[in-house]
């Protein structure tokens, strides 16, 4: 190994373990935090010196004013984000069977206007939207916030099954066509069960995606116990004395169903709309 | 099962009738058949996108709004914060995603071990790397300030000055965004032949050569394409900012969608509220035409 080939490696080696003490560095904070116990917390220490699971325990069993209706925002999350799966895996399936399979010539205007709503920012429409559901008096009920999330999540989703679906040989469809199947008949006998792997993946991040969403479930939740989770915990800041190991405990529950996911469909996650416009430069 | 309809594929006469047969659609019905299977995509469309913009638009070409807002220090100040926040986060992370990217690029196990790890901050929800962030500067009870007296370096109020606090903030985008941008330009490396990495080396091409003179030019588009689209993401951030100073101190650090949020939510002013949005939409619907030009 030459001189300059050494110094490269070890240039690297510098650079990895900066990056991975920078990425864990707040992670390994917020797991330090939900050990803390009530006396230590406004003692700051780089290792917990008395950790305890009792923050976990007051959260599962609303043992705090804070976390009183834990499990209650838990099911308002878990009612949103299912609701949210179910109708995105409706749009976005019968949307990329339009676009891959049917193949139109308005398909260009379709996919032109899912891929505006997928790149402007959701808060710019979040205003007139909250106006909007309550001329309709939807704010505080959950059909609001399903209707918001579907809208945004569905582009991607249909852009990952378009993908697929194009990958599909013809001859499947044509065959079917000539035994006289009609399109519907296509779409749920031919092509759904063709796309269930995929389906299952863009459900899951329809599901994650509404489980994180923290503006518009503000914008539209107002009652103590219709919030979901992320409401409930930003609601903790309006306090001065807010129990912050009790949050960084909530904070790790919340944050494992979504970690499991992303690990398992990583590959899933990153395909789709950017790596496709990549193979395009 | 591929391979079982490979083989069952109709040929020669047959394939020709099946072919015949599938075109019996006229364009006509094909649209009409497209379009009902995109019915619900285009309802959801019209009703929460082009309904609600349109009410912003209105908005644009009201002279009130702007009579009010550019009268309005806060908001000047707001746009201010929101084009630094815009371009100093998102440049910084994409150039910072380029180069990690190209140290990322190799299969040894090692590296592939750190990808996973790098991956969490994408992974987990924004609130509470938020939250343990916004601790970690709190001035009393931060490890931040601790870590600074003991590097003799004096604790700060990092929250309650407006740059530090913007300062923050740009440092917590980072570290939430980068590993997604990472994979995105990770994976455009990826489709780069190896034929012209090994070309390169032949001809005694070193690291900053090979760089400059092969991934550089082959990931120029991907990257601005990356780049407009993170700016546009990022010019509608509110979580972010809302939960780490909340606009603090005295409302120098909102950006514009904290800024409606306050607005319209503890003015009790709807129409400034969508004011707000309603002057940055020339900019954003710019940047999101050229992206769809550029993306099909």
């Amino acid at each position: 190994m030459s001189r300059g080939r050494l110094g490269v490696n070890l240039l690297r080696a510098a650079v990895l373990a900066v990056v991975t003490a920078w990425t864990l560095f707040p992670i390994y904070y917020m797991v330090s935090l939900a050990l803390t116990p009530w006396d230590d917390l406004f003692r700051p220490v780089y290792v917990v010196q008395r950790p305890t699971l009792d923050n976990f325990r007051f959260v599962l069993f609303q043992e705090s004013p804070f976390v009183k209706y834990f499990w209650r925002w838990l099911a308002n999350s878990l009612l949103v984000s299912a609701a949210v799966m179910v109708a995105v895996l409706a749009v976005a399936a019968l949307g990329s069977y339009a676009l891959g399979r049917i193949r139109f010539r308005l398909g260009r205007y379709i996919s032109g206007m899912t891929l505006f709503t997928y790149i402007i920012p959701a808060s710019f429409l979040s205003i007139p939207f909250f106006k909007i559901m309550g001329d309709y008096d939807l704010l505080d009920t959950y059909w609001a916030l399903i209707a918001a999330m579907t809208t945004f999540a569905a582009p991607y989703a249909l852009w990952v099954l378009w993908d697929y679906a194009k990958t599909i040989p013809n001859e499947i469809d044509e065959s079917a066509a000539i035994d006289g199947a009609g399109p519907l008949a296509i779409f749920f006998r031919m092509y759904l069960p063709l796309v269930t792997p995929t389906l299952i993946a863009v459900g899951t991040y329809a599901f994650f995606f509404a489980w994180n969403e923290y503006l518009y479930a503000v914008l539209l939740l107002q009652g103590e116990k219709m919030i979901t989770l992320p409401v409930g915990m930003g609601n903790f800041l309006t306090s001065d004395d807010a129990p912050w190991n009790l949050l960084m405990a909530l904070s790790v529950i919340y944050s494992i169903p979504p970690v499991i996911f992303y690990y398992v469909f990583r590959r899933y996650l990153t395909h789709g709309l950017v790596s496709g416009a990549v193979q395009g430069t | 099962m591929a391979d079982g309809l490979a083989t069952a594929r109709p040929r020669g006469l047959i394939a020709r009738s099946v072919t015949a047969a599938a075109d019996v659609l006229s364009p006509r019905s094909r649209n009409l058949q497209g379009l009902l299977f995109s019915l619900p995509l285009i309802l959801l469309f019209l009703a929460f996108v082009v309904y609600p913009l349109y009410f912003e638009v209105g908005q644009a070409f009201d002279l009130y709004t702007y009579e009010v807002l550019f009268n309005d220090p806060i908001y000047v100040q707001t746009v201010v914060n929101t084009l630094v926040y815009v371009g100093v986060a998102v440049n910084l992370k994409l150039f910072l995603a380029l180069l990690l990217s190209g140290i990322l690029d190799d299969d040894s196990r090692s590296t592939r071990f750190l990808s996973a790890i790098f991956l969490l901050p994408w992974a987990i929800p924004v609130l509470p790397g938020i939250l343990s962030v916004r601790w970690m500067m709190s001035s009393q009870w931060g490890i931040l300030n601790l870590i600074s007296e003991d590097l003799g370096l004096g604790s700060h109020h990092w929250l309650a000055s407006r740059w530090t606090a913007i300062g923050a903030l740009i440092l917590f985008h980072i570290w939430k965004y980068l590993p997604f941008w990472t994979v995105i330009l990770l994976a455009a490396r990826r489709g780069i032949p190896r034929q012209l990495y090994e070309a390169g080396a032949i001809d005694g091409a070193g690291t900053f050569q090979t760089f400059r003179y092969i991934s550089l030019p082959l990931l120029a588009g991907i990257y601005l394409i990356c780049s407009l689209l993170s700016m546009v993401f990022t010019m509608g951030d509110f979580t972010n900012v809302w939960l780490m100073t909340g606009g603090a101190p005295g409302d120098s650090t909102h950006v514009l969608a904290t800024l409606a949020y306050r607005y319209t939510f503890r003015v009790g002013k709807l129409d400034w509220g969508v004011g707000v949005f309603a002057t940055a939409l020339p900019v954003t619907l710019l940047f999101i035409f050229i992206l769809i030009k550029k993306i099909r």
